[in-house]
């Protein structure tokens, strides 16, 4: 027992060094006073960083790419609450269908969502593109996510909790906004952030789709073919890394603790 | 009430074809043709006709002769189908025992384990794979790594821009999509089950082979698909690391899209993409007998 425990250890210390070694260089060399990605490590510097935050067309960018994840998310979240209450309790028929089509995002190929977003903005409905068309691309994206997370929590609910405020006399929509509501809140806004961050670091739809206003991944795409446009693009990289994975862990505890308050046993 | 449900079948099929209005739109265009600047919009299979159109002087890639007139999508698909198969197997092997380690050893902090695995899950894809040009590249971190040590004097070629790269990159990206699935199927084995062959006599290999690995064969699949629909049509990576030599069969889309501005032949390839990946998925769930599967471990 104990040596295949250590065999499965060592294993998974491993896996996590390849799962982060890559990703942590971003941060590394983007500290490192170097014009190139290279090692040996010369110096610890800021100066990436003064030239990130002074560059006006990545600030653009940033401002673009918060505009469309805080809609995005917003937009998503608020379809996806009907949807799964409908979905959850099996309300709607075809439930299948629904579920399926609901999900294809996850199972198509970006790169087919994206031309299939070109042809129907583009060709038929004949839109210029725009940070909107980017925000109606990542809806769809977001949606599975924000329909899984707040089915889970949906299915987890008393349900005689509800049972008991409309036996009390309060209307359907009292029921969802003073109990339904609150007890999946976690879930929305662990939905929120997943959303968010799906929208904020989502490329290829972006790229295919943005206009003359880039979101910061497409941005960040277009500055990598110029060498010495590196560092600068590094320490945005780090950035986005580091805030990302706190709002991924924040995301998770706020979800878990809802859950662990529903169901102790699944916590 | 009935009035009610009518509204519940309305709202469904407004909400089907919402959803599926973008994909609707592709398959429309592949139909119509390209002439010149504007767009043919009598229906026609030529763009499908163009990509399995016979040429008497094959192609011949890898080996394998390709006797079409235009034969670029067919290598590329089929290409892409190999690259992306040789991404899952790998990454399936990979997964596999760090999902057990998950599901079997991990008793303490095991929330801490499952957050450590599902932030890459979430974080930039664009920067992961960015982050293994920096890896491999000429002037990248190996190579200046193994310059600077002292055991090599110039740098490495053959590490960025091939089909190793991509794969290499692909399986390291799309890993953590793998073990939640894998994990989840390897939780919900019954213990009793374990307990049951060790008194038996079953030896822990054994035992793993005849019980562990079958119940998990739902996650295992799952996570193949999981990782083989999206990887074949991957832009993202074959750009940044495949070079030349490493491109797929959605850079091909794209140039169809912008740089030969022959939307239609690309919508035609697209869906063709598309179905191929249905029909091997289809395929790989018939020879495994997926529904007697399923059944077996619920």
């Amino acid at each position: 027992m104990t040596r295949r425990f250590r065999f499965l250890s060592l294993y998974a210390v491993l896996f996590l060094v390849f799962l982060y070694a890559p990703t942590i260089l971003l941060p590394l060399f983007s500290f490192n006073d170097n014009t190139f990605a290279v090692f040996p490590l010369k110096a610890f510097t800021f100066r990436h960083y003064d030239a990130m935050v002074t560059n006006l067309s990545m600030l653009a960018a940033l401002r673009n790419s918060l505009v469309v994840g805080a809609v995005s998310a917003v937009a998503a979240t608020a379809i996806a609450i009907p949807l799964s209450i409908g979905l959850a309790r099996r309300l709607l028929p075809a439930h299948n269908l629904v579920l399926a089509t609901v999900m294809l995002p996850l199972v198509v190929p970006s790169i087919i969502f994206a031309v299939a977003f070109l042809v129907i903005l583009v060709r038929i409905l004949q839109v210029d593109l725009s940070l909107w068309s980017i925000t109606i691309a990542h809806v769809f994206l977001c949606l599975p996510f924000s329909v899984m997370v707040l089915m889970s929590r949906l299915e987890g609910l008393d349900r005689s909790l509800e049972e008991a405020s409309r036996d009390l006399g309060e209307t359907a929509l009292g029921t969802f906004r003073r109990v339904t509501l609150p007890l999946i809140l976690p879930a929305v806004i662990s939905s929120l952030l997943m959303c968010f961050i799906t929208s904020f670091d989502e490329f290829v739809l972006a790229f295919f789709l943005s206009g003359t206003q880039p979101t910061l991944p497409v941005f960040l795409y277009g500055q990598l073919r110029f060498p010495n446009k590196l560092p600068p693009m590094l320490a945005l990289g780090s950035v986005i890394l580091i805030v990302s994975t706190l709002l991924v862990i924040l995301s998770e505890i706020i979800r878990r603790r809802g859950a662990a308050g529903l169901k102790p046993e699944d916590a | 009430m009935r009035a009610r449900r009518t509204a519940g079948y309305g709202l469904v099929v407004v909400l089907v074809l919402i959803l599926i209005a973008p994909l609707l739109a592709l398959a429309t265009l592949s139909f119509w043709t390209q002439t010149g600047f504007s767009i043919d919009t009598t229906p026609t299979l030529a763009n499908y006709w163009s990509l399995i159109e016979p040429s008497q002087t094959p192609t011949v890639y890898f080996g394998i002769p390709f006797p079409l007139a235009n034969p670029v999508p067919a290598i590329l698909l089929l290409k892409s189908l190999v690259m992306s198969l040789t991404a899952t197997v790998a990454v399936i092997l990979v997964a596999y025992p760090m999902a057990y380690f998950l599901a079997f050893r991990v008793t303490k902090y095991k929330v801490v384990w499952l957050i450590l695995i599902t932030i890459p899950f979430w974080t930039s894809y664009l920067l992961r794979v960015f982050a293994w040009k920096i890896v491999l590249g000429f002037n990248g971190a190996i190579n200046s790594g193994l310059i600077s040590l002292g055991i090599i004097e110039k740098p490495l070629e053959f590490l960025l821009y091939n089909p190793v790269a991509v794969t290499l990159t692909l399986t390291h990206a799309w890993v953590t999509f793998a073990i939640l699935p894998i994990y989840v199927s390897l939780e919900k084995i019954d213990r009793t089950l374990l307990e049951a062959a060790t008194d038996l006599g079953d030896s822990r290999w054994a035992r793993f082979r005849r019980i562990t690995l079958p119940l998990s064969m739902p996650g295992v699949v799952a996570a193949a698909l999981l990782v083989f629909i999206p990887t074949v049509g991957d832009y993202v990576t074959p750009t940044l690391v495949g070079g030349p030599g490493g491109t797929m069969i959605g850079n091909a889309i794209q140039t169809l899209f912008f740089k030969q501005d022959n939307a239609p032949l690309g919508a035609a390839v697209a869906i063709v993409m598309m179905l191929a990946i249905a029909a091997l998925c289809l395929l790989f769930l018939r020879a495994i007998g997926y529904t007697r599967l399923r059944e077996r471990s619920t």
